[in-house]
């Protein structure tokens, strides 16, 4: 039995969240007016050849609902897929409530000593990412905002405190095995980290020597890790 | 306060003199340039293009001094390329500066070439605090300024843009007089077809090896027709306007895609395109429809300040002189590898 398909006509309220480098992300609810829930919509770029854009457009919204599937199936924490429209562009998912590690994380670092207490979240964060790898899924675009730290019992993220780290946006992501890929996915993370939040950039240490830790492969994406970086364009020769 | 600035990282040498006024714009005094053209297929080469340096250094400076009407007592610094570009050129334009600092008794002051590109574009276009797209024959990077650093966001993960299609010009032996690059944009002004190309996009980074192979291989069977002639998926034949047009569009709408990432990122509306590739038109309309969907808009410049210039090296050199930094003559060395965020930016605040 299939659920049917909402009425994109239907008076369901929508309120644009945030308006990313690809998708408009709007919260609503789905099929009953008590269940909240996300959609992800990714409108026609106009600057790209409708070709081209058809194509990259169709393939993202299938492959991010796949690859959903596949992790909240594993039991990663991901946002559960509720309906997938790909002919125009859209999905709509759980509603996370929390927020984005980026968002804590220049909370937290705006208060003095605030670098300790984020310690146990950048575990958590190298865990996840872990997890997401040992089931040979790749994200493509991994930064802090694409981390979100779900809210426990209604409050937000503070010192140290336990909430789940949720896995978001996963239109670049893909199903490989191959180190190369993963460390490409790490390397990511470790620049948006270094940019985003330049005086957090040692506490990314701690970011993988969890994913070290977090599963069997770990170790050997690691010292892949160290290739990719040195293959970087013009790298300093100092360092 | 007066700089020369000098520039020579690739196949361009350029020559500028600029004027500093506080409280006023930047006035340019002169921006000239001369450019190595290698035949077509050949790329320019390292010796040969040092040697073009070393030929016209002199007389690109004398011109400068003569047209603008400054006297040599007026320049309070002399700014040269520090890198990153071409091991050989670079070295031949230092000497060229060293020379000039003993000769004429002036502070030397070494610049880096990509932060060079960016003010210079902030200061002609007026944009305050835009993400920076810097793309030319030896660099494609996402740059966006945070405490006293030009962050990088993204970059090639492999060669450049501009390398990509440069090397694409040489297989398809289109000529590299005024730019192979310009020559493919007219070309692509008649293509027709969209062929499929690889579309590599790494979050904010990108990778352009892999689309050059593609397009290299389609090219080659075009020329030969070997194994077949090279058909569309609908049967009629391919061109090389329609090469030119489906790798121009596949590779630009990378580039304005993780322009677009770095953006929404940041949190910016303002988009600054920088670097010889800049200014193709065909990239700065679709970086224009992209920025008017997100409510922002695009600056940029025309060839004078996009394609290498040496106005840019001393606009840049001059902003880092009135901050007090020098260069000792011990120290005046040139780097091929010097990164955008290793620079400390003091002149913003």
């Amino acid at each position: 039995m299939t659920a049917p398909p909402p009425d994109p006509s239907d008076a369901t309220p929508k309120t644009l969240i945030s308006q990313g480098a690809e998708a408009l992300v709007y919260r609503t609810t789905f099929l009953v007016p008590t269940l909240p829930a996300l959609l992800k919509h990714r409108p026609r770029k106009t600057y790209r050849h409708p070709t081209l854009d058809a194509r990259l457009t169709k393939h993202r919204v299938l492959s991010e609902a796949r690859l959903l599937v596949r992790a909240r199936g594993l039991g990663i924490p991901v946002p559960a897929v509720y309906f997938v429209d790909e002919a125009n562009g859209s999905i709509f998912m759980e509603w996370i409530d929390g927020s984005s590690v980026r968002q804590v994380l220049d909370a937290i670092l705006a208060s003095p000593g605030g670098e300790g207490k984020v310690d146990a979240m950048m575990v958590r964060v190298g865990e996840a990412v872990g997890r997401l790898h040992k089931a040979d899924i790749v994200h493509g675009d991994l930064t802090t905002s694409n981390l979100m730290v779900r809210k426990v019992g209604g409050v937000e993220e503070q010192e140290g405190g336990a909430g789940e780290v949720v896995l978001i946006d996963f239109g670049l992501g893909q199903v490989s095995t191959q180190e190369e890929d993963k460390a490409v996915d790490l390397y990511v993370l470790e620049r948006a980290f270094s940019s985003t939040h330049p005086k957090a950039e040692k506490l990314f240490e701690d970011v993988l020597s969890a994913y070290g830790r977090s599963w069997k492969g770990g170790k050997t994406v690691l010292r892949r890790l160290q290739d990719v970086r040195m293959r970087g364009r013009k790298r300093s020769m100092l360092g | 306060m007066i700089a020369l600035g000098l520039e020579g990282s690739a196949n361009k040498l350029g020559v500028g003199l600029i004027k500093h006024t506080p409280g006023q714009p930047a006035e340019i005094l002169s921006n000239i340039r001369h450019t190595f053209v290698s035949p077509p297929g050949e790329g320019f080469l390292p010796k040969d293009t040092a040697k073009h340096h070393r030929s016209w250094v002199v007389p690109l400076i004398k011109r400068a001094l003569k047209e603008s009407g400054t006297r040599v007592q007026d320049i309070d610094c002399i700014c040269y390329t520090k890198g990153p570009g071409m091991g050989a050129p670079l070295q031949s334009v230092a000497i060229a500066a060293r020379t000039l600092s003993l000769l004429w008794g002036k502070p030397l002051v070494g610049v880096n070439h990509c932060v060079g590109h960016i003010e210079m574009g902030r200061e002609i276009t007026g944009a305050d605090n835009p993400v920076v797209l810097y793309v030319s024959g030896g660099n494609t990077q996402v740059i966006a300024y945070a405490e006293q650093r030009y962050r990088i966001f993204g970059e090639a993960l492999d060669i450049a843009v501009g390398n990509c299609l440069d090397r694409f010009a040489r297989t398809l032996h289109i000529p590299n007089d005024p730019a192979p690059g310009y020559n493919i944009e007219q070309l692509a002004k008649r293509g027709q077809h969209l062929l499929d190309l690889p579309y590599t996009v790494k979050g904010m980074d990108c990778s352009f090896s892999g689309i050059l192979a593609v397009v290299d291989s389609l090219a080659t069977q075009l020329l030969t027709s070997h194994p077949k002639p090279l058909l569309t998926p609908s049967g009629e034949p391919v061109t090389k306007e329609d090469l030119c047009f489906s790798l121009q569009e596949t590779v630009f709408a990378m580039l304005v895609e993780i322009t677009e990432r770095a953006m929404a990122h940041v949190g910016s509306s303002q988009v600054l395109v920088v670097g010889g590739v800049g200014c193709n038109e065909r990239l700065q309309e679709m970086m224009g429809l992209m920025a008017a969907q997100r409510g922002g808009s695009v600056f940029a410049t025309d060839e004078r300040f996009c394609i290498d210039n040496g106005i840019m090296i001393a606009h840049a050199g001059l902003l880092a002189y009135g901050e007090g930094e020098r260069t000792p003559l011990e120290g005046s060395t040139c780097t091929q590898r010097f990164r955008t965020d290793e620079v400390l930016v003091r002149w913003r605040k």
